[in-house]
Order: structure tokens, then C-alpha cells, then sequence
């Protein structure tokens, strides 16, 4: 039952991003859109991204500084584990699950009480394609948006790592920074992105599906705006494996 | 001019709808009646497109919507207005960007010209010095009459409204009302009503269609529905003992020709 349910699932939601993505029928007012809802999705999530990489980075540095402390391992290793951390894992399958909360749910209950307000069937009679209309400036904007939300992520870890280097005295900033730069490889900031990109993807269309079929009221909008995160952050974990596999080895 | 022709439909093997034929004439404000339950929400979003009905046939002016192609279907919904039951603005837009959004989607009309005409529409629907409020901002008898105004911007040829009284007070109601019998007069109109609002049945209807079970049960205008033998009509429209006593007075005293 729950297979085919899943599967069932899955197909519907493959058509509805077949409506999704086709030509919108004004440029204009698409992009218009698209920097509305850029603003919404993503500069909006900028305070909320700063404060956990900051403390993330801190407490990774903490955290690595007193468990691998030991005369045999250089003392540049927290600085450089800590970065390996942020970059591989943190800044990207982390960060989306954090955001999968903040962004899947805004949307989803934003286009779920649309439906339930028959906003949606207005655009429909007016002869709009609403699932084009409503779904595809926001994830085109989450999207384009996301890399900046890593790039902030990254470098605000890195900061709140060199804050405890800085005020305590368990490691040297010299050494934290030293390790920052240590055998640096390219590709881990290319890897961070890339999966963060379909990660963002996956919020900002599994949410619309989630909000666009919603039927009944507001009990059943607060319940697809849960699903949606529940079934994005499922997603996410999975292709985070998937992805790993893909690009590291 | 809207003609429904044996229209059926099911839900999950439960038939909501059973051979329905009916016309809407243009011009004339047309209302669908009927008990909660009875199908006539179904029977309008049928017409409308927002429900595929399994049989029958449903013509715009001769065109069959349902034979019509993606393109087809498009074009004629730019000829639809729509009021729902519940306004349907779209929170995120101001009174004045509501009406403008149809005409920024559909019309090639200058950023001057639109303006003007959702000014237009907004005085017609005596709506003046709102247009910068949110639909949170304003009374719901406003609502109504802003999605009057959107549903109107682009002149269109048929008009439906879902329960346009539902939640409105009286008075309000009465206002809505002859709004929309004024408009569909006015720009000839084949407006559909859907209602159980028996203030707006003996008030605005030229061409009342009761539906009774998913049934098509009785086709008239607000004079003959006095005189009706059907008794589920008769107990749907005089069922409280006032409107029993108003159709005892106006059968007694001949008064049915007048209406």
C-alpha cells in the first residue's frame, strides 16, 4: 500500500513539474516574480544561515580541538578538519535540511492556502497555467540563490571558528588559519555546490507539490506544510548518499 | 448563450451529477439552485473547466469546451470572469493590483490605459479610494466587490459567481445582487449564479435552475416559482414561514406577472 502510494506519488509529481517547466506566458512578469520571491526565499534566510554557521563553525573547532587532541596529530588539524567538515557535509546537506524547514514550509503553506482560498483555481479560469505561474520563479530563484547562501555559510563557519581560536585559548589563530589553508582542494567547494543546488531544487519543488494538491482547509494546509518538509528532508538525506558516491569518489 | 447538454458526473463511483441539460441565456442573470449537497457547485465548476464531467456536452455560443484543445481552452477563459464564493484575491496584491492583474496578464493595452480601466471597474463597483488597501484590510462585501471588478476588467462574455452572498449581511447581499444583474444588463452578459440565497432567487432571477439530487428537477423565472407544483422546489424556496406567508399573499392576490 505504501509502495504504491509512493509511486503514485511520484508520478504526480513528475507531471506537475512537467506543467512547471514550460515557457512562461510573460517574461516580464516572470522575472518580476523571480526577484520577489529571490528576496523572500533567500535573502530573508541570510540572518537565520549566519547565526547557525557561526555557531556550527565554533562548536565544530571546539569540538575537533578536544577530540583529537594528542601530541601525534599537528595542532593545524582542527583548522584543517573544521574546514573539510563545513565544506563537505555542513554547508550543504546540513544547511538544506536546516532550510528545508524555513523555505519548504513558507512555500508550501503559502500555495497550500492559496489552494484552500481558491486562489489557485482564479488563475486557472483566468487561463493562467498556475503551477507554472506560482512554482517556477520560486524554484528558479531558490535555486540561483542558493550558492550564495553556501559560499555565506562557508565563510561564516570559518569565522566562527577563528572566534574561538581568537577569545580561548585552545587553539592559536595562527594554526587555525594555517590548517584553513592546508592541503586546500577546489573541488570540495564545487562539490558543496553542486549538491546544494539540487538539494535546492528538491525544497523548493517538493514543498509546491506538497502545497499545490492540498485539499480541505487550514488543518490540511498545516499538514502538507509538515509533509513537505518531512519528504524534503527524506530526499535530501538520500541524494546526499547518492550524490557523495557520484562526486567524491 | 451557455448550453448544457446531459452532463454526468461521478466521484469515486457516486454519481453527483445525472443527465443535467440546461441553457444560460446572455443577458440574463441565470442562477443555479439547490440544497447544499445537491451538485450545483459540481454542475458550475463543470461548465466552468475546473471539473472534466465523464458525459455531455458544454457550449460556449455553439463552441464545445470539451472538445476544445490547450489553446481552445485558453482563449475562451479569457472570455470567462469568475467570483468566488470565498473572493479568491490574491493576498499579496493590493485592491488596485488585483483588478490590474488580468489586464498586466492578458491585455496589450499601455500601463496608462490599464490603469484606467481598473479605475473604471473599480467606480463601477463603487469602489473608489480602496485601491491601495489589502483584501485583509477591507469588509467582505468589499471583497466581493473587487473580485466583481477583477472578474470584469477584461469585458468578459460569461460570468459565473459561486454563493456571491455567502457570509454577507443582508443589506450588503441586496447590493451584490443588483450589482450583478446591473452588469450582465449592461454588457450582455451570460451571467451564472450559483446560489441558495432565496433573497437573490425572488430578486434576480430571469432563468432559475433547480437542482434537486444531481438532478435537474425544474427550469424557470422568479414569477413562475410561485406557482410551482414541484413539491422539493416548494420546500426549498418558501421553507420558512415567512417566505410561505410572502408567496401565500402574492398567489392570492394575482401578484406573480408583477415580479
Amino acid at each position: 500500500m505504501i509502495i504504491t502510494n509512493s509511486i503514485s506519488q511520484l508520478g504526480r509529481y513528475f507531471i506537475f513539474m512537467k506543467r512547471v517547466f514550460v515557457v512562461p506566458d510573460r517574461w516580464r512578469i516572470y522575472f518580476k516574480r523571480m526577484i520577489i520571491e529571490m528576496s523572500k526565499l533567500g535573502v530573508d534566510s541570510i540572518p537565520l544561515v549566519v547565526i547557525v554557521s557561526l555557531f556550527i563553525g565554533a562548536v565544530i573547532t571546539i569540538q575537533m580541538q578536544l577530540n583529537i587532541s594528542s601530541p601525534l596529530i599537528p595542532a593545524y588539524s582542527v583548522g584543517l578538519a573544521t574546514r573539510d567538515i563545513v565544506l563537505l557535509e555542513f554547508s550543504n546537506s546540513i544547511l538544506c535540511l536546516i532550510l528545508a524547514g524555513k523555505v519548504g514550509s513558507n512555500i508550501a503553506s503559502e500555495i497550500g492556502t492559496m489552494r484552500v482560498t481558491e486562489q489557485i483555481d482564479a488563475l486557472d479560469i483566468m487561463g493562467i497555467n498556475s503551477s507554472n505561474y506560482l512554482v517556477l520563479p520560486k524554484v528558479t530563484a531558490f535555486v540561483l540563490f542558493m550558492p550564495v547562501l553556501v559560499l555565506l555559510c562557508i565563510g561564516t563557519a570559518f569565522i566562527g571558528g577563528y572566534l574561538v581560536a581568537s577569545v580561548t585559548d585552545l587553539i592559536s589563530v595562527t594554526k587555525y588559519v594555517y590548517g584553513l589553508q592546508a592541503f586546500f582542494q577546489e573541488w570540495y567547494v564545487w562539490y558543496s555546490l553542486i549538491k546544494s543546488l539540487v538539494f535546492a531544487f528538491i525544497i523548493s519543488s517538493v514543498a509546491s507539490f506538497f502545497g499545490y494538491y492540498v485539499k480541505g482547509g487550514a488543518l490540511e494546509v498545516g499538514k502538507a506544510s509538515t509533509n513537505a518538509v518531512v519528504s524534503s528532508s527524506i530526499l535530501i538525506l538520500l541524494f546526499d548518499v547518492i550524490l557523495t558516491k557520484l562526486l567524491l569518489q | 448563450m451557455i448550453e448544457v447538454k446531459n452532463v454526468a458526473k461521478s466521484f469515486d463511483g457516486r454519481t453527483i451529477l445525472h443527465d443535467i441539460s440546461a441553457t444560460f441565456y446572455s443577458g440574463k442573470t441565470n442562477l443555479i439552485i439547490g440544497q447544499s449537497g445537491s451538485g450545483k457547485t459540481v454542475l458550475m465548476k463543470s461548465i466552468v473547466g475546473l471539473i472534466r464531467p465523464e458525459e455531455g456536452e458544454i457550449l460556449y455560443d455553439g463552441r464545445d469546451y470539451l472538445k476544445m484543445d490547450g489553446a481552445q481552452i485558453k482563449a475562451i477563459r479569457k472570455e470567462i470572469g469568475m467570483l468566488f464564493q470565498g473572493s479568491a484575491l490574491f493576498d499579496s496584491e493590493t485592491v488596485l493590483g488585483n483588478v490590474m492583474f488580468p489586464l498586466v496578464m492578458f491585455s496589450d493595452k499601455s500601463h496608462e490605459e490599464q490603469l484606467e480601466r481598473a479605475h473604471f471597474c473599480l467606480s463601477r463597483v463603487n469602489l473608489v479610494g480602496a485601491e491601495n488597501k489589502y483584501p485583509s484590510e477591507i469588509s467582505g462585501g468589499m471583497q466581493k466587490r473587487v473580485a466583481i471588478a477583477r472578474a470584469i476588467a477584461l469585458n468578459p462574455r460569461y460570468l459565473f459567481c459561486d454563493e456571491p452572498n455567502s457570509g454577507l449581511d443582508p443589506k450588503t447581499s441586496i447590493v451584490i445582487d443588483e450589482l450583478l444583474s446591473d452588469i450582465t444588463h449592461e454588457y450582455d452578459i451570460t451571467t451564472i449564479i450559483n446560489t441558495h440565497d432565496m433573497n437573490s432567487v425572488l430578486g434576480i432571477g430571469e432563468n432559475i435552475v433547480f437542482i434537486d439530487k444531481g438532478h435537474r428537477a425544474w427550469v424557470g423565472d422568479k414569477g413562475r416559482i410561485f406557482k410551482t407544483k414541484n413539491e422539493a422546489l416548494n420546500d426549498f424556496v418558501f421553507a420558512t414561514r415567512l417566505f410561505q406567508e410572502v408567496k401565500e399573499y402574492i398567489v392570492n392576490h394575482g401578484e406573480t406577472d408583477n415580479l
